[in-house]
């Protein structure tokens, strides 16, 4: 059965960049953009190392992306597929924000990750 | 269904995969069923690089061919399988393991092989060639055993093998039959100014011997014997005596060879069978051999031509060339000899510098017959264009060659060039070819490099083709775009004035006035380091920790397995003994693999993120500070030891070293900067390859500017002389603060100078002269960054808020599982990819 699995607090991200976690001994690379958490694999398949969450965020033709901080690929936030080279890509984990006491994301709220 | 014509190629060196590339690409090519035989193992790779294998290149880095280009075009690649006969009656050709081909058109490509002199003794043991990667591992093996070596020839090749033998550490000979080396190329002059940077760098040359026969040696593996009485002795010989065509097919198919060997063709590369062509250097056009690769690749165009029914000759190609042998430039360019007894010469020897230079021009002085450069290449493109288009020399043609003093050197611009030009010699593109492109919708040099490969060989046409580029397309109006990425319209120096002038604190009031989107990996950290130039900010600020590249976030350098470096500053390389004991202490307690760096201090390597804070708590504690090498900002400043001990120092330059640290360490640059002070003219400190480079001498201090190292070695030019150390700062202040403003994302100081219009006249100008009057805002601009320096480090360390942001996970404490170490030379190190499959001998942290 797939579940969802506490990770932190919101307050321990950073706007616009991304932070290291870890999901069971899954290495993830959480980012916090615009209001969004994303969730994705840590481990960057080109450069072999887990080190995602280094990485810049930005937009490509309007696409939220996260630029590898070995190589510099950019994988597509939402889906998780590299910009240029499309037939690689890293998985993408669905995220809730589950609030202590409300419905609204606040200062209480906490990061939860669906495991695969 | 037409049936394909069969075409078969016997060689895949460099010219026989230069014309596949070709015809791959011609309109024809679907018309053919291609099959290759290659006696070596492996597909083609560049030998023209192959001493780069000794400097750390491997057979990978050397391979000419794009991965899956012979499956993809459909190409029946036979390697390892040598062509042993050719039946030209029933168009066959038979391979060594029986196998027998039929070919409509066949094309041979056998190159050369290495002349073994007929000397006693030649097939000694470690009397080695060089031509193909299995001899470089000969010499790789040989030389393991070995303290000398010895290369007999004194040619291009001789010379770059002993390169090849000094980068295998050996004592390096080179013994030459003529007076002279490179006796084809270089007249007498050239090459002894050839000779003596060559002796300098620590290669004994001997000319004028004739190798009798090698024996055995007393203290060596081998003793040569020379005509003249003279011995050797050394543990390794190898020959470069020239080349000899593989012309032993051609021989035994009756086709004409030449008399001293060469498969004989005609202007059509044909051979004298007409179903057979030969390209490369195996052919022997009208009585010359061409031991070089650009004409190889103009006969491997002609053929493809001609199979797409096109007329195309081959008449004869330049053999002008230019090299950097053993670090030394050098260019001949057609006769350099004047043998026309008429003919006039120019000679510019500059001692000092050891340049020299030769020009020889008709008797009328109107046209460039040939001309030798040594020490200082710069004028070969433009010689080279009078040459090929033998267009008319200016009045004074010694002009060409002489230094300009006046800055407004004797040349032809890109429009003078006649279409026909050839620019890059590797791919054959011309200036029309250039422009071609340009009007089937070329906008910038990387879309000429995709469509003509113009530039993608050996590179040495780049700074020709651009000014070509960038002249065409102005003169076609297209703006040649500035703008950093899609999210600003704006250079890295506009991005630069308008944080200024406007004040922003943060990427986001910047992009919110005067950009789009969410910004991206190349403005981001653009800005981040603006705005630290201009207001010293910090980027573990919250609002700046998003533009910062991975190393400036965690303030050190990410490795290949995702841990960190950690490199403490060290000003002028000057360290206490105190100091290398914590050094020491930390490296042991967290594991840390340690190396002396090329940057004068020691780095340890494969730091936890979490571990971050402590490491440096307890350096701060034992009186280090942040090194930056994390940052684009100052490295280091390299001293030599300078007149506190050198018997031959006239100034304190380990003094004036920390002194520049300690003002510009942390300043945030466009690029990074080194810099470097020797105690005198002998340089030990190499500050003439650093951006901004100081020497003593007897009347105070010499300024050097734009110097690099790295990719691109510069040498600095000389900016200003004798100066005091006031003056010496205020000048460093003022050039650093101008390069702040002005240069480029991510330009060294080099290329931002060669860039510069006006150049360094220009520079000299500004900062010396104040032509802009800017000058004491620059000083005042430097002084306030001086004055806010605070430890990158030290702050994290104080911070609590800020040592939070170290860590491996943010819910766990533990170290990344993927992380693996493998014990080597008694210190850690990651293990490769092999390691971990085989999960011999691993470690975790
Ligand atoms: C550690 C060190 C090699 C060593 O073990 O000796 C080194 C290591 C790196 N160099 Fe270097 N360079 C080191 C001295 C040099 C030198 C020698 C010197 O400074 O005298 C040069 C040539 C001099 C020069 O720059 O003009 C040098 C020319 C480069 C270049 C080419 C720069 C260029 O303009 O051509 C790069 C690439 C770049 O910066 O884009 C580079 C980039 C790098 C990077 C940052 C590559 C990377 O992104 O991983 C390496 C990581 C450093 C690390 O992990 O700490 N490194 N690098 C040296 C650190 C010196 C220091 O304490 O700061
Ligand atoms: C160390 C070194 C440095 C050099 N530097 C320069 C330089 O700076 N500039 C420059 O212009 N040139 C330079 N050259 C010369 C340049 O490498 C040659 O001009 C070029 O390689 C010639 O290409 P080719 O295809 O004719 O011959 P090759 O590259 O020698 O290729 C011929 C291929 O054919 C194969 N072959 C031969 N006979 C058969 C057979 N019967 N069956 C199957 N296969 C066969 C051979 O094994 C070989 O792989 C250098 C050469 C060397 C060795
Ligand atoms: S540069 Fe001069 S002073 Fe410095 S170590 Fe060398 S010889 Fe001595
Ligand atoms: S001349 Fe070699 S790449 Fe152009």
């Amino acid at each position: 059965m797939t579940q969802f699995i506490k990770i932190c607090q919101l307050t321990d991200l950073i706007e616009n960049a991304g932070i290291p976690a870890l999901m069971g001994q899954t290495p993830i690379a959480l980012f916090y953009v615009k209001g969004q958490v994303f969730a994705l694999d840590n481990f960057d398949p080109i450069g072999e190392a887990s080190v995602m969450s280094r990485g810049i965020i930005g937009s490509i033709k309007g696409e939220l992306v996260v630029a590898s901080p070995l190589y510099k690929q950019h994988f597509n936030l939402q889906t998780g597929v590299c910009v240029e080279q499309p037939d690689v890509s890293i998985a993408v984990y669905a995220v809730e924000l589950r609030g202590a006491d409300s419905d609204e994301a606040d200062d209480t709220s906490e990061v939860w990750v669906k495991l695969p | 269904m037409k049936t394909k014509v069969n075409l078969v190629v016997i060689g895949n060196g460099m010219v026989g995969h230069a014309f596949l590339e070709k015809l791959v690409k011609s309109a024809n090519f679907n018309d053919f069923n291609v099959v290759v035989f290659g006696e070596e193992k492996r597909v083609a790779y560049d030998r023209v690089y192959l001493s780069a294998y000794f400097s750390g290149k491997t057979a990978q880095d050397l391979c000419l061919v794009a991965d899956g280009f012979y499956e993809q075009h459909g190409i029946d690649i036979r390697l390892n399988q040598k062509v042993t006969a050719i039946d030209n009656q029933a168009k066959t050709v038979t391979t060594q393991p029986g196998l027998v081909q039929s070919y409509d058109v066949l094309v041979m490509a056998t190159g050369s092989y290495p002349f073994l002199p007929p000397i006693a003794g030649n097939d000694r043991e470690a009397c080695l060639v060089y031509r193909t990667i299995e001899d470089l591992e000969a010499i790789d093996a040989a030389a393991k055993t070995s303290q000398s070596g010895v290369v007999i020839g004194g040619g291009l090749l001789g010379l770059e093998a002993a390169k090849a033998l000094k980068d295998l550490g050996l004592h390096t000979h080179v013994v030459e039959f003529a007076p002279r080396l490179m006796p084809v190329q270089l007249d007498e002059g050239g090459a002894a100014m050839l000779k003596r940077k060559i002796g300098q760098l620590g290669v004994d040359i001997h000319t004028s011997k004739a190798t009798q026969r090698i024996e055995d040696g007393e203290h060596a593996r081998h003793r040569l014997v020379f005509s003249d009485g003279e011995q050797l002795e050394t543990d390794l010989i190898l020959f470069s005596a020239g080349i000899r065509p593989r012309d032993e097919l051609a021989k035994q198919a009756g086709l004409v060879v030449g008399s001293r060997g060469g498969i004989v063709i005609d202007d059509h590369c044909k051979t004298s069978d007409p179903h057979i062509y030969a390209i490369g250097e195996c052919a022997l056009h009208q009585g010359i051999i061409y031991g070089l690769v650009a004409p190889g690749y103009v006969m491997a165009q002609s053929v493809v031509d001609q199979l797409n029914h096109k007329p195309a000759f081959f008449s004869g190609a330049d053999m002008s060339t230019k090299l950097k042998l053993m670090g030394v430039d050098v260019a001949s360019i057609g006769d350099p000899h004047g043998n026309d007894e008429s003919a006039k010469s120019f000679i510019y020897e500059n001692g000092p510098q050891e340049i020299y230079k030769k020009l020889v021009v008709s008797p009328d002085g109107k046209k460039l017959l040939g001309a030798v450069l040594v020490g200082d290449t710069e004028d070969y493109g433009n010689l080279l264009q009078i040459k090929l288009n033998d267009m008319d020399l200016p009045e004074h043609p010694d002009d060409l060659i002489l230094p300009s003093r006046s800055g407004a050197k004797v040349g032809f611009g890109p429009d003078a060039l006649p279409l026909s030009v050839q620019l890059c010699s590797c791919y054959d593109v011309s200036k029309g070819n250039i422009i071609e492109a340009i009007e089937a919708g070329a906008t910038c040099l990387a879309d000429i490099k995709a469509s003509t490969q113009a530039c993608t060989g050996c590179g040495g046409c780049t700074q020709l083709v651009t000014s070509v580029v960038n002249f065409e397309l102005e003169k076609r109006g297209v703006e040649v775009s500035k703008n950093i990425c899609e999210h600003f319209a704006y250079s890295r120096q506009e991005l630069y004035h308008l944080v200024q002038v406007n004040g922003y604190k943060t990427f986001d009031a910047l992009l919110h006035a005067h950009g789009e989107g969410e910004g991206c990996d190349i403005c981001k950290p653009a800005v981040g380091s603006i705005l630290g130039s201009i207001w010293n900010a910090y980027a573990l600020d919250k609002h700046n920790i998003p533009l910062q590249d991975t190393n400036d976030r965690y303030l050190g350098n990410m490795q290949k397995n995702g841990t960190y470096s950690v490199i403490p500053r060290v000003p002028g390389g000057e360290i206490t003994p105190q100091k290398l004991i914590v050094l020491g202490e930390v490296a042991k307690d967290y594991g840390l693999y340690t190396k002396i760096n090329g940057g004068q201090r020691i780095v340890l390597f494969g730091a936890q993120l979490s571990n971050l804070p402590t490491i440096w708590q307890r350096l701060i504690a034992g009186g280090f500070e942040s090194g930056q090498a994390y940052a684009k900002a100052l490295r280091t400043v390299k001293s030599c030891v300078g007149s506190t001990w050198c018997r031959y120092g006239i100034d304190d330059s380990v003094g004036l070293a920390i002194e520049i640290e300690d003002r510009y360490k942390g300043v945030r640059s466009p690029h990074k900067m080194k810099m470097g002070v020797s105690g005198c003219t002998r340089e030990c400190a190499e500050a003439q390859a650093k951006d901004f480079g100081v020497i003593a001498t007897e009347n105070g201090w010499n300024l050097f500017v734009c110097g690099n190292g790295g990719m691109k070695p510069r040498h600095a030019d000389l900016f200003a002389v004798d100066l005091d150390r006031a003056t010496l700062i205020k000048y460093i202040d003022r050039l650093v603060m101008f390069y702040i403003q002005t240069a480029d994302r991510l330009q060294r100081t080099a290329t931002w100078l060669d860039n510069m219009e006006g150049g360094i006249d220009y520079l000299r100008q500004v900062i010396i002269e104040d032509s802009l009057g800017i000058c004491e805002q620059l000083e005042a601009q430097m002084q306030a960054l001086v004055d806010s320096y605070e430890c990158d480090w030290k702050r994290v360390v104080d911070d609590p808020e800020k040592t939070r942001l170290f860590y491996n996970f943010v819910n766990a404490d533990q170290p990344d599982p993927n992380q693996v170490y493998v014990r080597e030379r008694g210190q850690l190190r990651p293990a490769n990819a092999q390691e971990r499959l085989e999960s011999i001998a691993l470690e975790l942290v």
